[in-house]
């Protein structure tokens, strides 16, 4: 609901917004502008009295002499019989330059405040204000239900792509935004009369004046009274009218005085609401405030790339949205899906699982979480999949099914699994879906197999996830939901060097640059950016799905973009589609691929030890990192291979590295030469070095095969244990980072 | 539209005219310079030959908490809203001529009495009185022009 109250006005007014914000900011820098030539007397050098007086010396006609709110002083005159309007020095009360209106920012103005379009405009615009306020409220709530809690808006957000974007934009801009739509709603207003107009309460003309013999207007007791600060408009008599009067308006209030004996007749302060106006006018228009002006007219630019992700946000979710193909109904199905979705794409999960289910003769029922129902009499098998919101929350269509849980009465051979999907990078990775999986198994049902967790949106995560399943349940299942089908780039083999042939563990390093003619003319409809190629860095993953392959797979890259190359290190996998597929590539081939970006694998900036640790091919984005190392931050590398004479990857390079001291030490392992010893050993040797290396902050990085991953997270355990510390403590900080497969 | 309006109140003038056998029906038309600004606001009005005060003809501009802007006629109008309600349409374009034909009473003519103009654009110069002329019928159909928006101004006599 809030979220439509959010998107909705957004779709419909996104045109409108971007006129106004990029005619708005436009508009800010006019204050800093007319105040960058205003000249300002300091409070009480200037008395009105004498700034008239200094003017009527240069301009013997003045008819009038206005202050704007930037301080420039305007002086209407009938110099030669024709009317001019100059501004003016005030403390000399000299000439400085014709008086123009400028008529570009005339137009951008009425552009801005009625579209050029006049009343029905102005209504238009008054409309967009006020759908921006909603939209400023609905976002805050948003985003603070997203990050869980107020305080959660200063720290760093997480996530990625447009959200992140939205998001990193909103919170930086949210609070200027709203100052400019209040006000200007505030002003719109008034303009309609819906809110009291605080101009109409004017002093009436004085209905009696003395009528003497005017004095100069230096010796006025009522404008030798009023700094030249608070001036407004001071309007003259005729001259030779001894029953006319000067009209005074000032930031206090308006009034008369009379030209002989220098009273103030009629003086009306200025009411609570008139100053109110004026403050409002202030702060929407800058003027008088030149540096809070610029400061709207800044964050309103951000209101264009606002709109742009707010609509590919929806854009995606909307597409996202699938409804479940043909779904049993709940009393007969042999097999359930629950789904918990806030932005629709774990339905794309639940439909191919769906299908594969059904394939293998399943009956299957699919239905959102809160649909959740009291029994399913012939059901085996519950599969839950389920986004969290926020922090740690229950995605909207998930909400109630906690509490629906106590009247759930499951027969007792009803088995279970959960699947959550989620981003590492949130300290609550899959919050809900834990505690879903934990309150059905209190429910007294039994696991199918322990929860699994899915890291943005991760196409391979979910296929390993299907090949369990299928194993417990004794199914074919062949899960290959690929959720976002990402843009790919053409790229060359370049360059490739074998290792470990002889050892029957192939691995190759293979260097390839992008394509540059592929700018297609698909990429040019889609308003894709011209350079065809992302950039990335170590660390980041590579996607290539095969020829007669589903969904691609993903490699650590070993290169930044900035080398120019993209290199990756693969190990031929017997069985391995994707391996083998890239072995057999010879140099020039050319293959389609992505970038994905791994934020969460990346050596921590600052000076701190950083300790690698890797086998096989595991050590592609390693030998990136210390590439990148130019900073010769301490790095420390243990790897873990087969024969130093057969595997040994980036041998030469490592080498160099220890030459240039990009990295510190390098320890080797290998499981097929004359002393066999794994990289968990290599490790354990040097348990006392890490230890002090860790207490003094050191960070570490893991990457390989998931049992490598283990046996070192085992040791470093092991390692740790004395600085009273844990692997899932120093996960925890950051400390201890994994990239596993 | 405007039209329409002027000449409904034409309409009108015509109808009182069988009933005041004494007014006059007059055609005005006034040509504003390019002066590059927002709508004008302009008071087209009588004073006596001593510039007081006597009747309001027309007020272009809809927003009246701007009129005291128009600043001879108000004050000698007092903005009072009695002496403009019903007489007041849109404001004028720069560059824009307008036409209208008012009723006038035959004691104003050839009597002394002066047609005056103020005018004021926001956030540019107000004119006050920039058109005096005497409403007489040997005046009618010679154009003058104003010292401030107002590029030509002349009123004929049916």
């Amino acid at each position: 609901m809030l979220r439509k109250l959010h998107g909705l006005p957004g779709l419909l007014a996104t045109l409108f917004f971007l006129v106004l914000t990029t005619s708005g900011a436009v508009l800010s820098i006019v204050p800093s502008l007319e105040r960058s030539a205003a000249i300002i007397p300091a409070a009480g050098e200037l008395s009105v009295a004498q700034l008239a007086e200094r003017v009527l010396t240069n301009f013997p006609t003045t008819e009038q002499i206005t202050r704007t709110a930037s301080g420039e002083i305007i002086v209407y005159h009938n110099g030669d019989n024709q009317p001019s309007a100059v501004l003016v020095n005030p403390i000399q009360g000299t000439y400085l330059a014709p008086y123009q209106p400028s008529t570009w920012a005339r137009w951008v103005k009425n552009l801005h405040r009625s579209f050029l379009l006049g009343d029905s405009g102005r209504a238009l615009a008054g409309i967009s204000a006020v759908l921006m306020v909603l939209i400023c409220l609905s976002g805050i709530t948003l985003l603070v239900q997203r990050l869980g809690g107020w305080s959660a808006l200063l720290r760093p957000i997480a996530g990625s792509g447009s959200q992140r974007v939205h998001a990193e934009l909103a919170r930086f801009t949210v609070v200027a935004l709203l100052i400019s739509a209040l006000t200007g709603s505030y002003m719109s207003s008034v303009h309609f009369g819906i809110l009291p107009d605080a101009a109409n309460n004017e002093p009436s003309f004085p209905e009696q004046v003395s009528g003497g013999t005017p004095v100069p207007v230096g010796t006025l007791t009522a404008l030798q009274n009023v700094d030249s600060l608070q001036l407004k408009e001071l309007v003259f008599p005729y001259l030779n009218d001894v029953k006319d009067f000067y009209s005074l308006t000032t930031t206090q209030g308006a009034g008369y005085i009379d030209q002989a004996s220098g009273e103030l007749l009629q003086f009306t302060p200025s009411s609570g609401n008139k100053q109110l106006q004026h403050w409002i006018t202030v702060l929407h228009t800058g003027k008088g405030l030149w540096w809070f002006g610029l400061l709207l007219g800044f964050a309103s630019l951000g209101v264009p790339a606002l709109c742009m992700t707010g609509i590919k946000i929806w854009w995606q979710r909307r597409s996202n949205t699938l409804k479940p193909t043909v779904s049993a109904k709940s009393e007969q199905a042999d097999t359930i899906i629950l789904v918990g979705s806030e932005g629709n794409s774990t339905w794309g999960f639940a439909q191919n699982l769906q299908q594969q289910l059904v394939q293998a003769g399943k009956t299957v029922h699919c239905a959102a979480m809160n649909e959740l129902a009291s029994d399913y009499p012939k059901a085996t098998t519950l599969f839950i999949l389920t986004s969290t919101y926020g922090d740690g929350g229950a995605p909207s269509n998930a909400n109630k099914f906690l509490a629906q849980l106590d009247l759930f009465n499951p027969k007792p051979q009803l088995h279970y699994a959960v699947l959550g999907f989620g981003d590492q990078q949130f300290p609550k990775f899959c919050q809900f879906g834990l505690d879903v999986d934990q309150a059905l198994s209190q429910k007294g049902l039994q696991r199918i197999l322990p929860i699994t967790r899915i890291n943005r949106c991760s196409a391979t995560e979910f296929r390993h996830w299907g090949e369990d399943i299928s194993k417990h349940l004794n199914i074919a299942l062949t899960l290959n939901h690929n959720p976002a089908p990402a843009a790919t780039t053409t790229f060359q083999l370049i360059d490739r060097i074998d290792y470990g042939v002889a050892v029957n563990a192939p691995t190759s390093i293979l260097r390839f640059k992008p394509v540059q003619s592929s700018k297609k003319l698909w990429h040019t409809l889609r308003l894709k950016k011209r350079q065809p190629v992302p950039s990335f860095a170590p660390g980041d993953l590579f996607g290539i799905t095969p020829p007669q392959g589903h969904s691609p797979r993903l490699y650590s890259l070993a290169s930044s973009s900035n080398d120019g190359v993209l290199e990756i290190c693969v190990r031929k996998q017997p069985q391995g589609l994707c391996s083998n597929f890239l072995h057999n590539l010879h140099i020039g081939d050319q293959i389609d691929g992505f970038i994905q970006h791994n934020p969460s694998f990346r050596p921590a900036r600052g000076t701190q030890p950083i300790i690698l640790v890797g086998a096989g091919a595991g050590i592609g984005p390693l030998a990136g990192f210390i590439r990148q190392n130019v900073a010769h931050n301490p790095m420390y590398l243990y790897w873990g291979g087969r024969n130093p004479e057969s595997d040994f990857l980036y041998e030469p390079e490592l080498n160099n590295y220890l030459k240039d001291e990009r990295l510190c030490a390098l320890n080797t392992a290998f499981s097929r030469a004359t002393e066999k010893a794994y990289v968990q050993d290599a490790i354990q040797a040097d348990a006392q070095d890490l230890r002090q290396l860790i207490a003094k902050g050191a960070q570490v990085l893991v990457c390989g095969s998931r049992d490598m991953a283990n046996g070192v997270s085992q040791v470093f355990d092991n390692i740790v244990q004395p600085l009273h510390l844990s692997v899932a403590h120093l996960k925890a900080q950051g400390r201890y980072l994994e990239d596993v497969y | 539209m405007m039209n329409k309006i002027f000449f409904a109140l034409g309409l009108t003038g015509a109808l009182t005219l069988s009933v005041h056998a004494q007014a006059q029906p007059i055609n005005f038309t006034t040509q504003l310079n390019n002066y590059g600004g927002d709508g004008a606001y302009v008071a087209l009005y009588l004073t006596d030959v001593n510039g007081k005060y006597q009747k309001t003809l027309w007020i272009s501009g809809k927003k009246s908490k701007y009129y005291k802007h128009l600043r001879d006629w108000a004050r000698g109008s007092g903005l009072k809203a009695a002496e403009y309600d019903g007489i007041s349409g849109a404001s004028i374009t720069s560059g824009e001529t307008f036409t209208h034909t008012l009723e006038v009473d035959d004691a104003f003519i050839d009597a002394g009495y002066q047609l005056r103009i103020d005018t004021a654009v926001e956030d540019m110069r107000e004119n006050r009185a920039e058109i005096i002329v005497p409403l007489t019928r040997s005046g009618a159909g010679q154009v003058v022009s104003g010292r401030g928006y107002v590029r030509s101004f002349t009123y004929d006599l049916k």
